[in-house]
C-alpha cells in the first residue's frame, strides 16, 4: 500500500516537472478545457437548443468529431502490424506512443458521444445488466462495447509495458502478445462498427452504401498515422527518445497506399452516384455542388479533395515522402482533409436532404465549438501527461521507488 | 446560431452556474422524489404496484409544473387489435387543422415548437414519394387547396418493422402488441439514433424543457402517449394512445378534426373496419415501401 | 336571410348539431349502418317548406325564380341537366323525391345523393367517404352529405390554412413566462366557432 502511494507520488511529481514550454502548453490546455466545460454546463442547463442541432439534422459537430477520432484511434494498428507481425524494429520502438495516442483518442470519442446525449443522467440505462442495453440489435450498443474494449486493451498493453519498465524489469512479450494480436482486429472493429452505425440506416441513402466501412478504414489509416508522424517528430525533438527516420518513412509509405485506396473508393462512389443519377444522388450533389442553392459544405469538400490528392502524391513519391518538410506538409493536409471528409462531410449529408426532403444547412454554434475544443484539449492533456510519464520511463529516467538506475549520460 | 454570438457574458455565466447546479443534484436537501425519478425502472419492467407509485409521483410532478390535476393512464394494449390508419390523398386540402389538433391533444411543446404531423405540399405532376426534395412544408397561401398543388401529411407510420426501435441502445422505444411504437420518456437517453433511423421524420427531440401554456395543457394523458415530456428526450405520434386504447375508444384527434374526412382509423384485424375497407377497395400505397418498414399507415385515393 | 343555406364546415360547428343529434338510424336493407347523425343543417326558419308552399300552386316549368335568390345564384350542381323539382317533391315540399318517385325525408337525403354518386354512397356507408367522429370501435357519428356539401353547390369551399411550422433556423433559445408562450392557433379558431354558436 505504502509502495503504491509513493509510486503515485513519483508519477505526480514527474507530471509536475517540466520546462517553461511544458507549463505554457498545459496551462493553455487547462484554459481551453475550462472554456469547454463552461460551455458544456450551459448546454446541460439550457438543453441542446444552444447547439445548431434540430430535428432535421439531429447529429452535428460532436458526432462528426467522434467519427474522425475513431479513425485516429483505430490507426494505432498501422504501427502494431509492422511492429509485431513483421517485427520491423524501428516501429516496434515507437508503437507504445501510438497506443497511448489511441487511449487519448478513444477517451475523446467517448466524451463526444456522452456530451451529445440529451440525458446524461440516464447514461446507466445503456449499461449491460444495470440498465437495458439493446445488444445485439443496436449498433450503438456494439459501439459502447468495442470502444470501451479497445480502451481497455490499449490501457492494459501500454500500462503493463510501462509498469514493467518502471520497475526496471524486462517485460514478457508473450504475456501481452495475445492482447496485441487481439488489438489488430479490434481496431478494425471499432471503425467497422462505427461505420455500421451509419451504414445500417436505410432511411439515409448517403450512409446506406456498403462502401462506407471500407472507406472509413482507408481514411483512418491516413489520418491517424499523419497525426502520429507529427507527434513522433515532436517527441524526438523534446526528449531523448530516438525515433528513426526509417520508421517515419515506412509509416508514410503505408499511408500513401491507404490514401490511394481511399481516393479510389471515393471515385467509385462518385461514379456510381453521378452516372446512375438516381434520387440518392442528392446528398453527394449537396456536398460537392450544392442542392437548390444550398451549398455551405461545397468549399470545404473541394478543399478536402484537393488536400487529400496533393497529400497522396506527396506520400507516393519517395523524394517528397522522405523529405521531412514536404512530409509534414502532407501530414497537415491529410489531417485537415480527412477531418473535413470523415467529420462534417460524412455526418451532415446523411441528413441532407432530410427524410422529408428538407434542406437545413447545419453549422455549429459557438457553444458547440467551445465544447469541442474543450474535448480536444482534454484529449491533448491526457496524451501530454501519458507521454510525460512514458517518455522518461522508456528512457530509464523515471523509475519506481527503490528501482532507480543511474541515469544514462546523454 | 446568430443569437449565440450575442449571448452576453452575464447570461453565459448564469447558464454555467445553473448547469453546475444540475450536475450537483445528489446533495443533501433534494427531496426523495429526485432519487426516485433517477432510479425509476423501465416501464416494461415495472409491476402494477411500481407503476401506481410512479404514476402518483408523476401526477404530483406535473401538478407542480403546470398547476393542473393530471390523470395518467397505463392502459395495456387490447387483445385482437392492430391499429391502422388511412389517409385519402385525393381529399386532403392541406389546411393543417390536424397538425394543431395533434399539438393540442398531445401536449406538444409550443416553445421550442414541436409538431408531430408535417404536411407536405407538392406541385401537381411533380415526382414525389421517392424524392421528397421538391416538397414544401412551409407553404402559407391565403386559402387552401390551391389549384396547382396537392398535399400529403406525414406522421409516424407505426411501422410493423420499425427501424427506430431496432437502433435504440437502451430499449427506450418499442412496438406494443397493438402495433403502436411508443417511448418511455423516463428511459430515453436522448442519443437521437432513432431520429437518424426513421425514414419519415416522425421523431422529434426536446431541445429544451417543453413549454405549454398552463391553460392549454391536456391533463388527460397516457404514460406512453401524451403526458408532458422532458428536456433531452425524443417523442412521437402514438395514434393518440390515450384516446384510442379503450373499449369503446375514441378516434385520434387528427381524425376528428379533419374537415374533409380524409383521415381514417381502425382495427386492421377487424374485417368490417373502415381501414380494412380502404385497403380492400381503394388504391393504397405506403410511404417508402422499398425500405421494407411495412407501415400501418396507408395513403389512398378514394376517387 | 330566409334561404336554405349551409354553414362552412369546421369541426366545432358540428358540435352545434351534435347537441341536437337525432336518434340512430337502424341498419336497413340498403346496408345503411347504424349511426347517429345530426339533423340536416337547415337555415333558420326555412323548414318546414310547406309553411309557405302549402297554398302555392306548383309551376313545373324551368324558369328564373324570383324567390330563393341566393340558391339561384349559387346553383352549380349539374345545373344544365337539373332543376329544383328533380329533387324537391313538387306536391309536398317537406319531402324530397327519388327518381323512382319514392318520397323521402330530408333526414334521409343520402338516398337522393346516392342516386348519382353511387360509389361515394357506398364509401360513405362504409365510413370511408366523409368525416367520422366518436368511437372507432363503438358509437360513430356520421354526417349527412349536406353537412359538408351544399347540395346546390357541392364543391368544397377553400379554407384559410393554419400557420406553417417554424423553420429550424427560427427555433431559438428563450425564457418565456406563461403568457408569452405562443398559443396554439387552433384555440382561437375553436373559440371563434364557439362564439358563432
Amino acid at each position: 500500500m505504502k509502495i503504491l502511494a509513493t509510486n503515485i507520488l513519483i508519477l505526480l511529481k514527474a507530471i509536475g516537472r517540466g520546462n517553461w514550454y511544458y507549463f505554457a502548453w498545459v496551462t493553455l490546455l487547462a484554459l481551453l478545457i475550462c472554456a469547454g466545460a463552461a460551455a458544456y454546463l450551459r448546454q446541460l442547463s439550457e438543453g441542446m437548443i444552444v447547439t445548431a442541432i434540430r430535428d432535421q439534422v439531429s447529429w452535428g459537430f460532436y458526432i462528426s468529431n467522434f467519427t474522425f477520432l475513431v479513425g485516429v484511434a483505430a490507426a494505432a494498428v498501422l504501427l502494431v502490424v509492422p511492429a509485431y507481425i513483421y517485427d520491423f524494429k524501428p516501429i516496434k520502438e515507437i508503437v507504445l506512443f501510438g497506443e497511448l495516442m489511441a487511449i487519448a483518442a478513444i477517451t475523446m470519442c467517448i466524451m463526444f458521444v456522452v456530451i451529445d446525449m440529451g440525458r446524461i443522467d440516464r447514461l446507466w440505462h445503456v449499461l449491460p445488466f444495470v440498465g437495458r442495453m439493446n445488444f445485439p440489435s443496436s449498433l450503438l450498443a456494439w459501439d459502447i462495447i468495442v470502444l470501451n474494449g479497445y480502451l481497455f486493451i490499449n490501457l492494459t498493453i501500454s500500462f503493463y509495458a510501462l509498469y514493467k519498465m518502471a520497475n526496471s524489469k524486462e517485460y514478457n512479450i508473450n504475456i501481452i502478445k495475445p492482447l496485441i494480436i487481439l488489438s489488430i482486429p479490434w481496431a478494425v472493429s471499432i471503425h467497422t462498427v462505427t461505420a455500421f452505425l451509419y451504414n445500417g440506416l436505410s432511411a439515409r441513402p448517403f450512409w446506406n452504401a456498403s462502401i462506407l466501412a471500407p472507406r472509413f478504414l482507408a481514411s483512418a489509416f491516413c489520418s491517424g498515422p499523419a497525426l502520429m508522424l507529427i507527434v513522433f517528430q515532436i517527441i524526438r525533438k523534446i526528449s531523448r527518445i530516438e525515433i528513426e527516420n526509417r520508421a517515419i518513412f515506412k509509416i508514410a509509405e503505408l499511408m500513401a497506399y491507404a490514401m490511394g485506396i481511399n481516393l479510389f473508393l471515393l471515385a467509385a462512389e462518385f461514379f456510381k452516384e453521378f452516372y446512375s443519377g438516381s434520387v440518392h444522388l442528392a446528398p453527394m450533389e449537396y456536398l460537392y455542388f450544392g442542392l437548390h442553392g444550398k451549398d455551405n459544405l461545397v468549399p470545404w469538400m473541394w478543399s478536402a479533395m484537393a488536400f487529400n490528392i496533393t497529400a497522396f502524391f506527396i506520400f507516393l513519391r519517395p523524394q517528397t515522402r522522405e523529405n521531412l518538410f514536404t512530409l509534414n506538409i502532407g501530414c497537415v493536409l491529410i489531417i485537415t482533409g480527412i477531418y473535413i471528409e470523415k467529420g462534417m462531410g460524412l455526418v451532415i449529408p446523411g441528413f441532407i436532404p432530410g427524410t422529408l426532403g428538407e434542406i437545413y444547412q447545419y453549422s455549429p454554434t459557438v457553444i458547440e465549438k467551445l465544447v469541442t475544443v474543450g474535448v480536444w484539449a482534454t484529449g491533448a492533456l491526457i496524451y501530454t501527461f501519458l507521454l510525460k510519464l512514458a517518455i522518461p520511463v522508456t528512457t530509464g529516467e523515471l523509475r519506481f521507488s527503490g528501482k532507480e538506475k543511474p541515469v544514462r549520460a546523454s | 446560431m446568430k443569437k449565440d454570438k450575442h449571448i452576453s457574458r452575464r447570461s453565459f455565466l448564469k447558464g454555467t452556474a445553473a448547469g453546475a447546479a444540475t450536475l450537483a443534484i445528489p446533495v443533501g436537501n433534494t427531496d426523495a422524489s429526485v432519487w426516485e425519478a433517477f432510479f425509476q425502472q423501465h416501464f416494461q419492467e415495472m409491476d402494477a404496484d411500481e407503476k401506481a407509485r410512479v404514476i402518483e409521483r408523476l401526477e404530483q410532478e406535473y401538478k407542480k409544473r403546470y398547476n393542473r390535476e393530471f390523470s395518467i393512464k397505463t392502459t395495456d394494449a387490447m387483445p385482437g387489435v392492430l391499429f391502422g390508419y388511412g389517409l385519402d390523398l385525393s381529399r386532403c386540402i392541406g389546411c393543417r387543422r390536424c397538425v394543431y389538433a395533434c399539438v393540442r391533444e398531445n401536449n406538444q411543446s409550443r416553445d421550442p415548437q414541436i409538431q408531430w404531423i408535417t404536411v407536405l405540399r407538392f406541385e401537381k405532376g411533380e415526382k414525389f414519394v421517392s424524392n421528397l426534395e421538391e416538397a414544401d412544408k412551409y407553404y402559407y397561401p391565403e386559402k387552401v387547396p390551391e389549384e396547382e398543388y396537392f398535399y400529403m401529411p406525414v406522421q409516424c407510420q407505426q411501422c410493423e418493422n420499425p427501424p427506430c426501435v431496432k437502433v435504440c441502445p437502451s430499449r427506450a422505444t418499442w412496438k406494443e402488441p397493438d402495433g403502436i411504437v411508443v417511448i418511455d420518456y423516463n428511459w430515453c437517453i436522448g442519443c437521437r439514433f432513432c431520429m437518424a433511423a426513421c425514414p419519415y421524420g416522425a421523431r422529434h427531440f426536446n431541445l429544451k424543457t417543453p413549454r405549454i401554456r398552463e391553460e392549454e395543457i391536456n391533463p388527460e394523458t397516457h404514460y406512453l402517449g401524451n403526458r408532458p415530456r422532458y428536456q433531452g428526450v425524443v417523442e412521437k405520434c402514438t395514434f393518440c394512445v390515450q384516446r384510442t386504447r379503450s373499449n369503446p375508444g375514441r378516434y385520434p384527434a387528427c381524425v376528428e378534426i379533419c374537415p374533409v374526412g380524409a383521415r381514417k382509423f381502425g382495427n386492421l384485424l377487424d374485417p368490417d373496419s373502415e381501414i380494412r375497407y380502404c385497403i380492400e377497395n381503394k388504391r393504397v400505397f405506403r410511404l417508402k415501401e422499398d425500405l421494407n418498414t411495412s407501415p400501418k399507415f396507408y395513403y389512398f385515393f378514394a376517387t | 336571410m330566409g334561404v336554405w343555406r349551409l354553414s362552412i364546415l369546421t369541426t366545432a360547428l358540428f358540435m352545434i348539431f351534435l347537441l341536437r343529434a337525432g336518434p340512430a338510424a337502424a341498419a336497413d336493407k340498403h346496408g345503411i349502418p347504424e349511426f347517429s347523425v345530426p339533423p340536416p343543417p337547415f337555415s333558420e326558419g326555412i323548414f318546414p317548406c310547406s309553411d309557405c308552399h302549402a297554398d302555392m300552386e306548383t309551376n313545373p316549368e324551368r324558369r328564373q325564380l324570383e324567390e330563393h335568390i341566393e340558391i339561384v345564384k349559387m346553383f352549380d350542381h349539374a345545373s344544365d341537366q337539373r332543376w329544383c323539382l328533380d329533387c324537391h317533391n313538387p306536391n309536398d315540399r317537406d319531402k324530397l323525391r327519388l327518381a323512382s318517385g319514392k318520397l323521402i325525408t330530408f333526414e334521409e337525403s343520402y338516398y337522393l345523393c346516392g342516386q348519382c354518386h353511387g360509389t361515394i354512397f357506398r364509401d360513405w356507408k362504409a365510413g370511408v367517404h366523409g368525416k367520422r367522429t366518436g368511437e372507432w370501435n363503438g358509437k360513430k357519428i356520421y354526417r349527412l352529405c349536406v353537412h359538408c356539401h351544399n347540395p346546390h353547390s357541392p364543391r368544397f369551399k377553400p379554407l384559410k390554412p393554419l400557420p406553417p411550422p417554424k423553420r429550424p433556423e427560427e427555433i431559438r433559445n428563450s425564457h418565456l413566462t406563461n403568457e408569452q408562450i405562443p398559443s396554439n392557433p387552433l384555440e382561437a379558431l375553436l373559440k371563434e366557432s364557439d362564439e358563432k354558436r
